[in-house]
């Protein structure tokens, strides 16, 4: 084939591809979709699923050390969700071309990015109630709009994960409940937990707008159908009143209600420090990679042991 | 990492309830099959959304193209008197 004609057969696709994204419709893993796409998308979900697996350290941390059986039992529910969210996304990305073990290699080895939150440490059992409360529930107005997205296996994986992790939110925000209910240490301790966690919260939707630099392609091609900054209102518009129905205050002097916009004005984040803890300098960065890659060393005998047995039984 | 590490997919497919058709769920890496029915349940079954799950090598199934989708659909398209309102009935009859 000659060389303009391949360009008028590129071009074709590109236009069916377009129209599609327009019509609101699904990319499906054997439709054709331009190479940038694909390459964002991989990257988007990769670290995303990253992020699942990641998450599950600072709250694992916990696991041995809850106050009750019965929040032992619930934090446990909750890892086990991470790791299945961590699934579903690795499979949803395979489809886009890459292993899993590829994935993981790229994350064990430090390569591959995870969610900035991940990297700092979980100091006291508060700490659990901040996690569920503000992480996940970013996290899920993060994923409700992924769940619209125009990658079929993405959206799919988004609508199961949703579903799971309103459980996720909900027992965040009563463990602080609780704890607000509790003595005056006790509400101190949910206090200092919100004061850690609010403006690294703030931090996960990403950058803003004016500095984020895959946003627009992202955009046009309806992976993301909010910008970061938008996400990052409406997160704080559902959970500044969450935070005053418990007496929780949020650590942030410029914080206030518009009624006009009917959005709440609030103070500068500090984007440096995302910056800082992206490129790998967080408290927790080196501590984070080693715990992952001591599971993942840690784990091997169960792999061996797995292929080892499907091998004899295929003999038998 | 060797391939070993990469173990081969599996297509999930759970019965919500008792006589419901098995829907496709997602898939699974497993060693073999008795592997891949435990993660399954692990993995999409964690909050009874099965009473039984299926697990079939992803490599086992044949699957139409999206090129295919106009001809290969197309002998349904143009027969609409496969559905019963293609059919008018009398006036007054309420039941056919």
């Amino acid at each position: 084939m000659n060389q303009p004609q391949i360009q008028e057969d590129e071009q074709k696709h590109v236009d069916a591809f377009n129209a599609r994204i327009a019509a609101g419709k699904t990319i499906e893993p054997k439709d054709w979709m331009p190479e940038k796409y694909r390459k964002q998308l991989l990257r988007m979900m990769s670290q995303h699923a990253h992020s699942e697996v990641v998450g599950m350290l600072p709250e694992g941390n916990w696991l041995t050390r809850a106050p009750s059986l019965m929040r032992k039992a619930v934090l446990l529910a909750k890892v086990q969700d991470e790791a299945g969210h961590g699934l579903y996304i690795y499979s949803g990305a395979e489809t886009l071309g890459t292993d899993r073990a590829e994935m993981i290699d790229q994350l064990l080895s430090g390569k591959a990015k995870y969610a900035s939150i991940f990297n700092y440490p979980t100091l006291n059992w508060a700490d659990m109630g901040a996690v569920g409360w503000l992480v996940d529930g970013a996290a899920i107005v993060n994923q409700t709009a992924l769940a619209k997205c125009s990658y079929g296996p993405y959206a799919r994986a988004m609508i199961r994960i949703c579903k799971e992790e309103n459980f996720h939110s909900k027992q965040g925000y009563q463990i602080m409940a609780h704890m607000m209910s509790g003595t005056k240490e006790q509400q101190e301790m949910a206090q200092d937990a919100i004061n850690r966690f609010w403006w690294p919260v703030l931090m996960m939707f990403g950058p803003s707008d004016a500095d984020s630099p895959n946003s627009d392609d992202l955009m046009k091609w309806k992976v993301k159908l909010y910008s970061n900054d938008d996400l990052r209102q409406r997160f704080i518009d559902r959970t500044v009143p969450q935070a005053e129905a418990i007496g929780i205050k949020i650590p942030d002097d410029k914080l206030k209600w518009n009624p006009t916009t009917r959005h709440y004005e609030f103070g500068e984040i500090n984007f440096d420090e995302l910056k800082s803890v992206i490129t790998g300098n967080g408290p927790c960065n080196k501590l984070r990679m080693k715990q992952r890659n001591d599971a993942h060393k840690n784990g091997a005998w169960v792999r061996e042991a797995a292929i080892a047995y499907a091998e004899k039984r295929a003999k038998e | 990492m060797s391939t070993k590490d990469n173990w081969p997919t599996w297509e999930v497919f759970t019965q919500q309830k008792n006589g419901a058709a098995h829907e496709h769920a997602g898939n699974v890496h497993a060693p073999d099959a008795e592997m891949a029915l435990l993660n399954a349940r692990d993995v999409y079954g964690r909050r009874q959304e099965a009473v039984n799950i299926w697990v079939v090598p992803s490599v086992a199934i044949t699957a139409s193209t999206p090129e295919d989708m106009g001809p290969f659909f197309e002998p349904g398209n143009d027969k609409m008197y496969r559905w019963p309102n293609y059919y008018k009935t009398p006036e007054g009859i309420k039941q056919i």
